[in-house]
């Protein structure tokens, strides 16, 4: 998004008060082209910046926009002088959005560029935490992130006693690892990272309890209890356990850690009162995110959160159709990490929620009481 | 008894010549509960977390809370826990008589039927079987079914298949008749639940729990070590928290046994 003149239509960065073609003070941001061109690279060598020192040499280089501002912008290894580039901004590991070259077509193992995997968590090569198996969501997401080139894959089934769907396959993967894991109770989730929280690039949780009803349709609070032990203490537990270690690892050359990855309802958003204790309990993880996401920063760690809709899965049996299906949830997991993304929505449902929240939130909590 | 004779009892605790075995598996997060059906209420597992090990939370002291359902790990069920026994006076565990903790227990051996079959059932000609070289079941006696269930890894343990849980347990008749002929105190199994695996389809569905809370007597499950109890005159401790209305709780539940 760049700053464009809505009275010219000259694009301007960076930001301004005014255009500097026809000096109107209505600039608004917008999607800009992201195409442009390669004038200029440079390699800094010694740079001043402590974090660029240990990983010079570092590129840099000029791109003319072809929508007209230069910019400086981190470059891909295969940018070559004079060739045209793809745009983007991308989180860097201090969270700051900053302009990245890529070269417009493909190359080969482009996604295995050093300095682009420093603006990503591009799951390939690295070593994934998936925390519940036992959902079609957990078990999606393993397949997915082996695809992708994960080179271990652990994943966590609690009361390991409890046969499950799908638990033949999940035992028979090369490269998978099932551990036993149950991230509600404390024990549990310490016994592990003592084992594998060296090893942890990033942690997908996975952890899924959904069930139906508001407050008052509900007898006492048994299954609130539980809603909250397994969606908000569970994450606490899985962060405390794995996150520190996690932090300290942001910076531990190719092997380091690089994300943690939260599969949230939408709703976490906006209640939806047919499922609205549940909503509830998803808007305490989302805000817990956020204090995740700030403490672990300075290690370099991403926090991506992803918001879906209903999910294709049997507690939502009785919702109609539009549902997302587990497989693109998995994908968009993938997909959100090899981005370097901290927020995401998958499915319709979840799309028109982020948008229908932005325009108007008392129409839509008016319109999810249905 | 005079008093004496209790004091004699405590010193053949303490030389041994009393032993007392311990019935009771650990209370751990990781021990299987029951698991019903998800659209039901579920028991609460064990949880233990920390309040304090030494650290700046409490330099000096290491102390835990814990949290469970009543029906977890080994435990004791009290007659209000089933519809059968709701009405009964004195039938929680708070209220419970405190004399009927301490008993003694016939333990009948099944571990081999049990380890053929595991919808195993006990039944009335075994019983039958059993008193004809022990002798007629006293009344108010704990009947114990030793299946060596205990003994296995958890997922055996549990044995949930697609149709649910498959461990040995008792027949419907076997539980009436116990219960109205024999005037047991209480049933105790190894196994996940008095009942058998399969219960439900019994008729009536979950006879143990029928029978006995019916008639004001008591269940034990997930006991441990019933291999070293002899056939009779094993004399059972068993006494549950003191749980306001309560329908059960883990206990420790101990057997004290004659060395000879």
């Amino acid at each position: 998004m760049l700053q464009r003149c809505e009275a010219c239509g000259a694009f301007a960065y960076p930001a301004r008060e005014a255009c500097p073609a026809c000096l109107s003070g209505s600039l608004a941001f917008v999607d800009a082209p992201r195409r442009g061109a390669l004038l200029a690279e440079t390699t800094a060598r010694v740079p001043s910046d402590v974090y660029f020192r240990e990983r010079a040499p570092w590129r840099i280089g000029l791109v003319k926009l072809d929508c007209g501002p230069t910019m400086v912008a981190h470059l891909h290894a295969d940018c070559v002088e004079g060739a045209p580039v793809v745009m983007s901004f991308q989180l860097d590991k201090s969270g700051q959005a900053v302009a990245f070259a890529r070269p417009e077509g493909e190359t080969p193992n482009m996604a295995d560029d050093r300095q682009w995997r420093e603006m990503t968590a591009d799951p390939k090569f690295r070593r994934v935490l998936v925390t519940n198996g036992r959902s079609l969501i957990g078990q999606e997401a393993v397949a997915a992130l082996k695809a992708a080139g994960a080179k271990t894959v652990f994943v966590g089934v609690a009361e390991p006693w409890r046969p499950f769907a799908g638990e033949q396959w999940l035992r028979g993967q090369q490269g998978v690892e099932v551990v036993t894991l149950d991230a509600s109770d404390e024990k549990s989730v310490t016994d592990l990272a003592a084992d594998i929280g060296g090893k942890v690039d990033i942690l997908v949780n996975t952890t899924e309890y959904v069930r139906a009803g508001g407050v008052l349709d509900r007898r006492g609070t048994s299954v609130a209890r539980d809603e909250i032990d397994q969606a908000y203490l569970g994450f606490i537990n899985l962060a405390q356990a794995f996150g520190p270690a996690m932090r300290m690892r942001g910076a531990d050359g190719v092997n380091s850690s690089a994300a943690w990855v939260n599969i949230l309802s939408v709703h976490a958003l906006a209640n939806w009162p047919a499922f609205g204790a549940y909503s509830a309990s998803q808007a305490a993880c989302l805000s817990l995110s956020h204090c995740l996401r700030a403490e672990l920063r300075p290690g370099g760690v991403k926090v991506l959160n992803l918001f879906t809709g209903p999910v294709d899965n049997e507690w939502f049996q009785t919702v109609p159709p539009p549902k997302v299906a587990p497989r693109a949830v998995a994908q968009a997991v993938v997909s959100g990490l090899r981005g370097g993304l901290e927020e995401m929505y998958v499915g319709d449902v979840a799309e028109e929620i982020r948008q229908r929240l932005a325009a108007n939130p008392k129409a839509l909590e008016r319109e999810l009481d249905k | 008894m005079p008093s004496n004779n209790l004091l004699e009892l405590a010193s053949a605790v303490s030389s041994g010549a009393v032993r007392v075995v311990d019935l009771t598996f650990t209370l751990s997060p990781d021990f299987p509960v029951i698991v019903l059906p998800p659209e039901f209420g579920q028991a609460a597992p064990v949880r233990i977390q920390e309040i304090s090990r030494y650290d700046g939370r409490g330099p000096a002291w290491y102390w835990n809370n814990v949290s469970f359902g009543e029906h977890t790990g080994t435990h004791f069920d009290a007659p209000i826990h089933w519809f059968t026994g709701k009405d009964l006076p004195n039938n929680s565990v708070d209220t419970m008589p405190a004399k009927d903790m301490i008993a003694p227990a016939c333990v009948i051996d099944c571990s081999a039927g049990a380890a053929q079959d595991p919808d195993f059932l006990l039944t009335v000609p075994l019983v039958e079987a059993w008193e004809a070289k022990n002798g007629r079941i006293p009344e108010r006696n704990w009947v114990l079914l030793r299946t060596d269930w205990s003994k296995k890894g958890w997922r055996d343990y549990a044995n949930l298949r697609d149709d649910g849980a498959h461990t040995p347990g008792p027949n419907a008749a076997v539980m009436k008749w116990l219960v109205e002929e024999r005037g047991i105190i209480g049933f105790g199994t190894e196994t996940i639940g008095t009942d058998a695996g399969q219960a439900g389809h019994f008729e009536p569905p979950y006879p143990a729990h029928h029978f006995l809370h019916g008639a004001g007597r008591y269940g034990l499950q997930c006991l441990c070590n019933l291999d070293q109890l002899p056939a009779t005159g094993a004399v059972i401790v068993a006494s549950p928290l003191k749980i306001q209305n309560g329908s059960g709780s883990p206990l420790r539940v101990i057997a004290l046994v004659s060395a000879n």
